[in-house]
């Protein structure tokens, strides 16, 4: 079969081939973009988790500063008797 | 049966450790271990030869002949050969992961490469004694012309690829038994690696098996055995103390 | 840093791709037998030789990998082998266009070097359920690189092989590089360097991702951990803005009020 095939085989004409020549590249070219929303999608999941954790902290910020006040102002109050015995 | 298999390791192990023995010392002794377990617990020749017998008759089902010769021929015996050695595969460090042997083998002062040397040595055995039930059988059930005449060069080809098989056997065992899915994983790593020992193995043969007057067996294809043979060989000892390691 | 020079390579690539396109359909010339067909070459056999190195790049860092237990070489060694196998997908499609397009079939047997390429990402397909079967990381990074070198190994004998078995049938018409015109060697070899740029592109991409992923672990570890410690330790390390270091007294004072929730 192969070498007869091959005596007979003409160009292709230019319709025919040219699908098929596009539907090569075109397949190369959608691997690619295959590949790159699949990185995109990954990249929106690290900016959410930044997102959260940049939110942990900012929380933790919050439950700190009220605290803090607290206790500086006990701190003040509890330093003020030493203040006052001195 | 676990009992006889840790007391012949006891005494491996105390036979290595009285001396520092050498690599083949060390091989022949691990060699005679699996040898002892094998023909005590009769798990992987028994059915290898089992299966292979029973794939004949499925395949006179399946392809709804008598007889097969040439290529079809050579084509059924490397198969069912290439399959049935994958159950060996499968088996091969089983009883060394799941019973502690690995760890007894490193704490002994011996070159590791001695263990892969020993286990696909053991491998190799099993697959031609395997083979002495197989190929008759082949002969007998399915097989067209008559070997007699083709045996001497069938042999050769026989221990060719064997040894092929049994060194990427023994790498891809090593690889697969310490993973999760290990029965999954040995076949599919091995099977491709494996398709230029098929290809060797069943160009050479083809010809021994054809219908008529069996044709001369061409040594480019024994050649191209022996070297993959070589090379993977090398490549097995390079890279096998790396799968010890824990 | 793996996302330096990032830019400027993506470009280049871009640039490349663009040229070499350009190249293959306004100044390679039309083949005699195959015609308007045999551009499919100037993508599928490009795409086939950058999967191979990458393939054998691939066994050379597992090799300096295991040499040196330097964890980097294994991750490396991985985006490699990922980056063939996508490729490879890619060489196969491609491949097989060009099989029904020349003779009809999507699948023939007689072009060794396809059949070869199907055999090869049959064996690499392995590589990553392999590691995922793997739980301990130490012992995967070292069982995949083991994987690693011997599959490297095998791709130029497995190609070897194939082609000594199909010898015989008519000659290749896929793979034939050799006694090619000036201009379409010329094209050719920059279709190759535009592939060879887009693969390190994508390579260092993929790199710069997986980092800054475990950038990010690290950071929500210590983040989220510090949350569960003693404030202390969390005043003293962090930089959040809010905690205002105060005078010794002021600290013992905060740490016996505040206790760590």
């Amino acid at each position: 079969m192969g070498p007869s095939l091959l005596a007979e085989l003409p160009a292709l004409p230019l319709h025919t081939a040219g699908k098929y020549v596009a539907a090569a590249y075109i397949v190369a070219f959608v691997i690619v973009l295959i590949y790159v929303s699949i990185m995109a999608v990954r990249l929106s999941r690290i900016e959410r988790d930044l997102g959260e954790l940049l939110q942990a902290l900012d929380e933790r910020d919050a439950g700190q500063e009220p605290r803090e006040q607290v206790s500086e102002a006990s701190g003040e109050v509890l330093s003020q008797p030493a203040q006052g015995v001195r | 049966m676990s009992t006889q298999t840790t007391a012949s390791e006891r005494t491996t192990l105390n036979t290595l450790k009285s001396t520092k023995p050498g690599l083949w010392a060390t091989v022949s002794a691990l060699l005679r271990k699996e040898l002892l377990i094998e023909l005590r617990t009769l798990e992987s020749v028994p059915g290898m030869s089992l299966f292979s017998v029973t794939v004949f008759v499925i395949f006179h089902f399946a392809l709804h002949q008598n007889t097969v010769s040439g290529d079809e021929a050579s084509g059924i015996l490397w198969v069912t050969l290439l399959f049935a050695a994958m159950l060996a595969v499968n088996r091969l460090f089983v009883a060394d992961s799941d019973q502690g042997g690995f760890d007894s083998f490193l704490l002994a002062p011996v070159d590791r490469s001695a263990l892969m040397i020993a286990k696909a040595l053991a491998l190799l055995i099993y697959l031609l004694v395997l083979e002495l039930v197989a190929v008759p059988a082949f002969g007998l059930l399915l097989l067209g012309p008559s070997l007699g005449a083709a045996m001497p060069d069938l042999l050769a080809v026989l221990a060719l690829a064997d040894l092929g098989l049994a060194l990427i056997g023994t790498l891809v065992a090593a690889l697969a038994v310490r993973t999760r899915a290990r029965d999954l994983l040995g076949p599919l790593l091995a099977l491709p690696l494996l398709v230029p020992v098929v290809i060797g193995a069943a160009r050479s043969s083809s010809p021994l098996m054809a219908a008529g007057h069996h044709g001369s067996m061409q040594v480019r294809w024994l050649m191209t055995l022996a070297l993959y043979d070589l090379v993977f060989g090398l490549i097995s000892y390079a890279v096998f103390d790396f799968l010890l390691e824990d | 840093m793996y996302g330096r020079g990032l830019r400027a390579l993506s470009f280049s690539t871009v640039a490349a791709l663009c040229v070499a396109f350009s190249l293959v359909f306004f100044y390679a010339p039309l083949e005699a037998e195959q015609g308007f067909l045999q551009k499919i070459f100037y993508i599928h056999v490009p795409l086939a030789i950058i999967t191979l190195c990458g393939f054998v790049f691939g066994a050379i860092m597992a090799i300096a990998h295991l040499r040196t237990g330097d964890q980097r070489w294994d991750m490396r060694s991985y985006v490699a082998i990922h980056m063939s196998l996508i490729f490879a997908v890619g060489v196969l499609i491609t491949g097989s266009i060009w099989a029904k397009g020349s003779w009809g079939h999507w699948w023939v047997w007689d072009e060794p070097t396809l059949v070869s390429f199907l055999i090869v990402f049959l064996l690499y397909a392995t590589y990553q359920p392999l590691r995922f079967s793997i739980e301990d990381p130490e012992r995967q990074a070292r069982y995949a690189s083991v994987f690693a070198i011997t599959a490297g190994a095998f791709v130029p004998l497995n190609f070897m092989a194939v082609r000594l078995s199909s010898a015989y049938l008519h000659p290749r018409v896929l793979g034939s590089t050799s006694n090619l015109p000036a201009k379409m060697g010329f094209t050719f070899v920059i279709c190759l360097i535009a592939v060879a740029l887009l693969y390190a592109t994508l390579y260092k991409y993929e790199m710069t991702a997986k980092h800054t992923r475990a950038q990010l672990r690290a950071l929500r570890r210590r983040v989220l951990s510090d949350e569960t410690t003693a404030p202390r330790r969390s005043f003293q390390g962090s930089t959040a803005p809010g905690l205002r270091p105060s005078a010794p007294g002021g600290v013992l004072k905060m740490s016996a009020v505040r206790r760590p929730d």
